[in-house]
């Protein structure tokens, strides 16, 4: 493509809206326009230039900026369509039927067809995807597109600037003062205090301030890209690990997804307000009940020792004791382990005594450990209980065998062989929580005489190794949008006409209040011609509404 | 205790204050003849005084509140909207000093008072942490999110100044249509305001026991006649309103009740407004708005969002993910109050990329300013109280 001459004799690439240099319009468009559009700054963009191939057309989709207002707006509509009904994730059902059915059950027919519609697990569809993955792809292209001739044309720009490019600008004035060169110099002066970085040449000032802040949108989309990264990399494996654990009291096991780590529990704890310990919330304490104070796991972490083989439970080596409370999770080597869950008096153990029927008396006490039963119990007088069957979860009978739903012990349920001196061949009986069931009728019987629980915690183990991405990429995403809010582009030209004629003109990317306002101060001390805001004419005109487009 | 009695002293001076400022304000306006003197005049200056004042009061009421729980009081709904009021009377007296325009003051004061009368519906007994909520983000992250939003909801009372500037309401339009409907909404609030807090004096109380929807009996208390009955329901009291019809249990009836009951009230308020004026409600206020700088607004509401935005994505977004990440063991989780919060961020990211390059300004950035504050107080409101999820505290 050829390049455009430009009258003032630089050679501008095709596609050039405004000069680079002399800022003279190019385009026949340019020339009959009122304002000049300072988007950009007139330069040549490549979606505004090339427009013929395959790939002209898909780098034009993407690089409009009404194309990545609609994919914004499409996130932000399917975002709030999967808040309408809980998540797949809120719902207490893991099989697909079973989802449906809490979605029939709960929102009748809406329910029906938010979950046939796939909304039900919004976040994880290919759609939803999708449009982040044209979100990332319109961020990226929109901003190289535009970043680079941006930085080139304000790189290249020249103090002097051709009169039809002031003549456009939104603040114009020009007119006759007292002595031109003299308020050349003193307008120079009161820039600089007030600020801005003057440059002249042959007669013509340009004051210029905050460029940095035309950066600010292209350093925090690199941020967001940044961050949209890091979440894609999550996905990979290694990067991410999550994992849920119970532990009950006592009990140390293998953390998982940390290979190498045991986490012992040794206490949970729950505590809750209580009106006279926390009298300042008395009222609240009356009007809700119970508040929840702390839920409390006191752990000991332990790893494989050196050089042992790993497993091998008496080679652990300690390494911490900790308590992970809720907002404080244990840390080791990138993991964390945090508070989530809990389930309260599980029982642990049983103790029962046997005794003889008819006159009460006793051969002893002893306690089944209800996750690691023994099998047999010796008591007085020669007397021994075996434990033939164990159900920790009883129930009931199925197929005229007693079943245990689950190995946690719930509701646990025995057969017990009761062997006694007078009965060598022993007894049979089956004891349940509030049952005793006998084939035939005994002389002896295992009675129930206590049971101990302890609480289990639910802990969740994470390792995100994209941690520190995300946050890079937030802390860019913050700079670049303080560096484009905060800070704006502003530039001042003054320029000498015929005899003691000035011309100025101003502009500036946003806060053309606070740039008025500066222009005011500038003005008084140098005495420059009045500027008039073309803006303002077409804005408060009584009848017509502010709007152009 | 006295120090939470003080407090809540401080907060009622600071309601009345506000009310005041905001009659005065609306003095200056009606009698500045000059552009000079509706930038400068007395009553302007007297008004702004005032608003400082009530300003001062509320951060004491935030201040010994904080020392009484000793913790930073935005745990619940009542600390966390007063918090809001407060930071949008300061975003106001921040933009007034650089802007001198009392019509924006006179639409801000009157929501900042609506929306502690709205607060004060909710429990405001000092009440204690629960442990998601005892660290050091919930200060950080609620306080900055709180600014953030209260800085944004000034360009929706700019947005606000400058429709009823621009709007022809002496004709029948669309523009009259949904600016009347912004109106009749915020009657509404009233009407929550008016009812439960009539209810209230009265002491009314209706006692039921109800099935819920894991199948277990539990007690209700309604502080509203009951409209509607909880699935199931059995009166306790029996001496009161029977409930005129019983809903399944997926449906909180207390809350459709007092929905329906604040919706009335609200309807029966428009209506009386609508016979004594005999014009639409936007009307009364227009001639207020008249003496603003169209421009002026539609810079503040500009400004106020390029200012609010980065303190919000800061607040909401990224002091949220960190805490997030430290209590619940994710940066981000799907939570319903998690996907508002980014909802409300795309879409102020939407109306910036739509003004700069789109060229959307004036009466387009006006709605726009003022769909972005429907959004926060819909996340506030609708997020916090109907659709449950780990922020459905209070």
């Amino acid at each position: 493509m050829s390049k455009i001459k430009c009258q003032c004799g630089h050679e501008n690439p095709f596609g050039t809206v405004l000069c680079e240099k002399c800022g003279r319009p190019q385009t026949e468009e340019a020339k009959k326009s009122k304002l000049v559009d300072m988007r950009y700054e007139g330069s040549a963009r490549r979606s505004q230039t090339y427009k013929r191939s395959f790939v002209d057309k898909i780098w034009n989709f993407f690089s409009s900026v009404k194309v990545g207002i609609s994919i914004i707006i499409a996130v932000l509509a399917t975002s709030a369509i999967g808040t309408i009904f809980p998540q797949k994730l809120f719902v207490p059902a893991t099989t697909d039927s079973d989802i449906f059915a809490y979605y029939e059950k709960h929102y009748g027919f809406a329910g029906t067809l938010y979950y046939k519609l796939g909304f039900y697990d919004m976040y994880n569809s290919w759609w939803f995807i999708i449009l982040i993955g044209m979100l990332g792809t319109s961020i990226i292209i929109a901003s190289v597109d535009r970043f680079f001739p941006l930085y080139k044309s304000l790189k290249k720009q020249r103090t002097k600037r051709h009169r039809s490019f002031l003549k456009k600008q939104r603040i114009y004035a020009e007119g006759t003062v007292a002595e031109s060169n003299n308020s050349l110099a003193k307008a120079e002066e009161r820039l600089k205090e007030l600020r801005y970085n003057v440059k002249t040449e042959e007669g013509a000032l340009l004051a210029e301030k905050g460029r940095f802040s035309r950066w600010g949108p292209y350093v925090n989309h690199t941020g967001l890209i940044i961050f949209l990264f890091a979440v894609l990399l999550r996905s990979l494996p290694g990067f991410y690990v999550d994992e849920q654990v119970w532990l009950r009291e006592g009990e140390t096991r293998a953390l998982p997804g940390a290979p190498g780590y045991y986490l012992k529990n040794n206490d949970f704890i729950i505590e809750t307000y209580s009106k006279e310990e926390d009298s300042t919330f008395g009222q609240a304490i009356d009007r809700v009940g119970t508040i929840v104070k702390n839920y409390q796991s006191d752990v000991t972490l332990y790893k494989d020792a050196e050089g042992g083989l790993p497993g091998q439970s008496d080679q652990m080596e300690f390494v911490k004791d900790f308590s992970i409370v809720v907002n404080k999770p244990l840390n080791f080597d990138g993991f964390n382990v945090y508070q989530m869950d809990f389930r309260l008096d599980e029982l642990k153990s049983m103790t029962f005594q046997l005794t003889e029927k008819e006159t009460d008396k006793s051969f002893g006490e002893f306690t089944v450990d209800l996750l690691n039963p023994e099998r047999l119990y010796q008591l007085n007088e020669g007397a021994i209980v075996e434990l033939k069957e164990f159900y920790p979860d009883y129930g009931g009978i199925e197929d005229g065998e007693p079943v245990t739903k689950s190995p946690i012990p719930n509701n646990p349920a025995f057969i017990f062989k009761m062997v006694t001196p007078s009965k060598p061949k022993g007894e049979m009986s089956f004891v349940a929580i509030r049952q005793t069931l006998e084939t035939k009728v005994n002389d002896y019987k295992v009675n129930f005489v206590s049971a101990e629980t302890r609480d289990i915690t639910g802990l969740v183990v994470r390792k995100d190794r994209t941690l520190y991405i995300l946050l890079l990429g937030g802390i860019i995403f913050m700079i670049g949008v303080a560096q484009g809010s905060y800070w704006n582009h502003r530039r001042i030209w003054i320029q000498k006409g015929e005899g003691n004629e000035l011309v100025l003109a101003g502009h500036t990317n946003k806060n053309w209040f606070g740039l008025k306002k500066e222009l005011d101060k500038v003005k008084l001390y140098a005495d420059l011609p009045q500027y008039e805001d073309r803006h303002d004419t077409e804005f408060d005109k009584e009848g017509k509404k502010g709007d152009k487009s | 205790m006295q120090l939470a009695s003080l407090s809540g002293n401080l907060l009622f001076f600071s309601f009345v204050a506000y009310l005041v400022a905001t009659l005065i304000f609306g003095g200056a306006v009606k009698g500045a003849k000059t552009q000079e003197s509706y930038e400068n005049n007395r009553w302007g200056k007297i008004a702004i005084g005032i608003t400082v004042i009530g300003f001062i009061t509320h951060l004491g009421y935030f201040i010994t509140r904080w020392i009484a729980s000793a913790h930073a009081p935005v745990s619940n709904m009542f600390e966390f909207i007063t918090a809001f009021a407060m930071m949008l009377v300061g975003a106001f007296i921040l933009l007034f000093f650089i802007y001198r325009t009392p019509s924006l003051g006179l639409f801000a004061l009157p929501l900042a008072v609506v929306m502690i009368g709205y607060a004060s519906m909710f429990p405001r007994e000092l009440s204690p942490l629960i442990p998601a909520l005892q660290t050091y983000w919930l200060t950080i992250h609620v306080i900055t999110a709180a600014i953030g939003e209260a800085i944004l909801a000034i360009s929706a009372v700019a947005g606000l100044v400058f429709l009823l500037k621009n709007i022809d309401l002496t004709k029948k339009s669309k523009q009259r249509f949904w600016l009347e409907s912004v109106m009749f909404t915020l009657i509404l609030v009233v009407g929550f305001i008016l009812s439960s807090s009539t209810f209230a004096i009265m002491g009314y109380e209706a006692k039921f026991t109800y099935i819920n929807k894991s199948e277990q009996t539990v007690q209700i208390v309604y502080n509203y006649p009951p409209l509607f009955g909880m699935n199931e329901y059995e009166s306790l009291t029996p001496d009161k309103m029977t409930p005129l019809a019983e809903m399944p249990p997926i449906v909180n009836a207390k809350t459709l009740t007092t929905f329906v009951w604040s919706v009335a009230t609200g309807i029966v308020l428009y209506i009386l407004l609508r016979l004594i004026l005999r014009r639409p409600i936007a009307a009364l206020f227009q001639p207020f708005a008249k003496k603003a700088n169209s421009e002026i607004m539609d810079e503040i509401g500009y400004r106020s969002v390029l200012i609010g935005f980065p303190v919000f994505t800061l607040g909401a977004l990224v002091f949220a993910m960190i805490w997030a990440h430290e209590a619940w063991s994710r940066f981000w989780g799907w939570d319903p109050k998690e996907v508002w919060a980014l909802i409300t961020w795309l879409f102020y990211a939407a109306f910036l990329h739509l003004r700069l390059s789109r060229g959307w300004e004036g009466e387009k950035s006006a709605w726009l300013a003022v769909v972005g504050f429907i959004i926060i107080i819909f996340n506030l409101i609708v997020v916090n109280l109907i659709i449950a999820g780990l922020h459905s505290y209070a």
